[in-house]
């Protein structure tokens, strides 16, 4: 055995990944060197951690002590201080900012400690290019139980038993869907991974494939053994570089172990698992567009029924489920469905994992159990609003979600309740917003994103959707009528009851949900020409309080456009018409002599 | 792979080098790497800890150091903390007595009585 005084985790996950950590992992390994420490400190990287806000973090054992936000800088004080001489170097220190000297390590951290990690439980945890340290951890443990232990229908009454539902946000009940798939008759079924992660904002799937890779081939496995299928492919968008080089590694090792091929674990069962890469349209988060793509097809959805469980990839029965759907199958096989069944709600069991982001301090992904609230969610382990803002409201379920005001932040989060406030759970992208924030302006992103990326199959999605943005554009630029209001609310009905598929159904809902809750801020865009968050910049103008301003010109000075001007001793004018409203004069004055009319 | 049994012995095995990252628990040897520490030949000492329980594959020892723990003059000072809490502090160590100690304390846990800091003090009486 090589025995290593201290592990260095690095974090390789995509985030970390882009503010430099595999610089900070080459200069760590450059020190440790330097200094003769090679044999003593190994040095790993792991996938994410979840604090992606944080970014780098690195996490040493045996303490446990995290830093974050290390830079090339900082590494030789690390090495130095607290691999050399043990002593951690607070200053970079995760929850240093809390009145608190005790060595802090990871567990200790309120965004941790809150959580529940299930889905993520290996995340930042073992190096995912290592089989072993996925072996070491239990994985193949529940391959191994249900090929050697168990029929295809107990893993699958064991699935049903857990009440684990579909994680990419519908919530279909998945052991039933194992269940249909397998009653369907054909000599040949297909098990495919959706891990065609599209919401903007949402990344969970892409961090478990990064952090995890080898959860979800033992998952795939195990259905593939439920249903009789022998072939699986996990289609992942190309968007996605590092966790596809980390599938395809593992991918690789699983079948050098014979955890993939012919006869595992010495049975008559057989399975193997192909990659297919999506090229980044949303619609193929679909089921029935994600399965023509694989089929080599452009990506556009079919009418359901017939849904994939009786034919779906090549017309046989194919099962699909999401990357965080499958990444728990292990877990309830190796714990038993009545531990996972405890979690959660009466309705809605086991955890969910949030990408939280927007205005919120602890931006980053946290795995809650369900029925958590929004406000724990946000205020405890999301650290609160930054620069003391309101929290105004939550967007939950990306472009088809719709948005949970500050009334319901009590509400505890699962699959029925999000509906009932006309949102939906949705992959689990939460946005969370403050008071600056207009939700119309909300509603018309949401909405111009899925106007591109509306396939243009059904009329109802590739017109309707067009015409909303249209309206909502004439209302954002001042310049709607207090019909246009309803002619949404209509237009938005009609396209829920008529498109094609779950992208133009749900396409609306940003705009009917910020409607429900929201609807003064529509009227007083129409009526009042005002937008009462000051984002609408049609809506607003800049103007310099004359009995403030010392004309000291730098306002004049910093004006990307001119459109400020004036003498000494005379107050500065702008002219509105050649404003561009960026805000850069009433950011640079500094008698604080500008202001911004909504 | 064709065995349960297979699966089971790289899990073993593997769990065996990551297991610091997992558990709190068993014996930790913590050792004085303050200025003094490390001038007395503090790192020497450090270093035959690691080698000895890498060659005997004690997965459940950690190894970790701390800064100055005040009687510099009795340095390169170790503690061994057990499971339980117990602590025996270890002083004027050279790497032989680091393998004495490995040997006869975390091994088989036999406190090396002539090595401690009560015996240094007796010593010095």
């Amino acid at each position: 055995m090589d025995f290593y005084r201290a592990h260095v985790l690095i974090c390789g996950g995509t985030g970390c990944t882009s503010s430099n950590s595999q610089k900070v992992k080459a200069e760590l390994e450059a020190q440790i060197n330097k200094n003769n420490l090679e044999k003593e400190v190994k040095v790993v990287t792991t996938g994410c951690f979840g604090l992606c806000a944080e970014g780098p973090i690195m996490v040493v054992y045996p303490e446990g002590v995290m830093y974050t936000m290390v830079r090339v800088e900082d590494v030789e004080e690390i090495v130095n201080e607290h691999l050399i001489k043990g002593r951690p170097v607070k200053r970079l220190m995760a929850g240093d900012k809390e009145a608190d000297d005790t060595t802090k390590s990871l567990e200790n951290v309120d965004f941790f400690k809150r959580q529940v990690r299930i889905a993520l439980r290996n995340c930042g945890v073992i190096n995912p290019e290592n089989i072993d340290e996925y072996i070491a951890y239990d994985g193949y443990k529940a391959l191994a139980k249900a090929l050697t232990e168990m029929t295809p229908d107990q893993v699958i009454e064991e699935v049903k038993k857990s009440g684990l539902r579909g994680r990419g946000g519908a919530g279909f009940p998945t052991g039933l869907k194992w269940e249909l798939t397998k009653k369907s008759k054909s000599n040949k079924k297909y098990v495919v991974c959706n891990a065609d992660e599209g919401d903007p904002g949402a990344f969970m799937d892409r961090s478990i494939l990064e952090g995890d890779p080898h959860s979800i081939i033992e998952a795939m496995t195990i259905a593939g053994y439920a249903i009789g299928a022998d072939q699986g492919y996990i289609y992942v968008r190309a968007e996605y570089p590092i966790a596809v080089k980390r599938l395809r590694i593992a991918i690789k090792q699983a079948q050098e172990y014979g955890l993939l091929g012919r006869n595992i674990f010495g049975t008559d069962f057989s399975f193997d698992l192909e990659l297919r890469l999506g090229a980044g349209a949303f619609v193929c988060g679909e089921e029935t567009a994600l399965i023509t793509s694989i089929e080599g097809h452009r990506g556009e959805p079919k009418p359901k029924p017939p849904f994939p469980a009786v034919s779906g990839l090549w017309s046989k029965p194919t099962l699909i489920n999401n990357v965080e759907t499958y990444a728990n199958i292990p877990v309830i096989l190796n714990k038993g469905a009545d531990w996972f069944s405890k979690i959660g709600t009466e309705k809605s069991k086991g955890t969910k994992v949030f990408a939280v982001g927007g205005k919120i301090n602890n931006t980053g992904l946290v795995e809650i159990p369900i029925g958590t609230t929004l406000r724990e969610v946000i205020f405890d382990i999301g650290g609160g609003i930054p620069n003391g803002k309101k929290f105004k409201a939550a967007q939950t379920g990306g472009p088809s979600g719709g948005c949970i005001p500050a009334s319901h932040i009590d509400t505890p989060i699962d699959y029925e309740t999000l509906r009932e406030l006309g949102s939906m759970m949705g992959s689990g992208g939460l946005i969370i917003m403050d008071e600056d924030t207009c939700m119309v302006d909300i509603a018309k992103f949401f909405l111009e994103f899925t106007v591109d990326e509306s396939c243009g199959k059904c009329p109802p999605c590739r017109i309707g959707t067009k015409r909303m943005l249209e309206i909502l554009d004439k209302i954002t630029s001042g310049k709607g009528e207090i019909e246009d209001i309803d002619k949404l609310e209509m237009l938005a009905k009609n396209i829920i009851s008529s498109a094609l598929c779950g992208l133009g159904q749900s396409a609306p809902q940003p705009v009917l949900s910020t409607l429900r809750y929201f609807r003064d801020e529509y009227v007083a865009h129409v009526r009042d020409k005002k937008c009462p968050a000051g984002v609408c910049k049609s809506m607003l103008s800049y103007v310099i309080h004359a009995d403030l301003c010392r004309s000291c010109g730098i306002c004049a000075r910093n004006c990307p456009v001119g459109a400020i001007s004036g003498e000494k001793k005379q107050p500065y004018v702008i002219d509105q018409e050649k404003c561009i409203k960026c805000g850069a004069c009433m950011e640079k004055c500094p008698f604080k002599a500008i202001f911004k009319n909504a | 792979m064709k065995s349960l049994a297979e699966l089971e012995e790289i899990r073993k095995k593997t769990l065996d080098e990551i297991k610091m990252r997992k558990n709190k628990e068993g014996i930790r040897v913590v050792v004085g790497m303050a200025t003094c520490g490390i001038a007395a030949g503090a790192r020497p000492v450090m270093n035959r800890f690691v080698e000895e329980i890498g060659k005997r594959n004690l997965s459940d020892v950690s190894v970790t150091m701390t800064g100055c723990i005040g009687v510099c003059k009795l340095e390169p000072i170790v503690e061994v903390i057990d499971a339980d809490g117990t602590k025996v502090t270890y002083v004027k160590m050279t790497p032989e007595k680091a393998s004495r100690v490995v040997t006869e304390h975390i091994v088989n846990g036999r406190v090396c009585q002539d090595l401690t800091i009560g015996a240094a003090e007796q010593a010095g009486k």
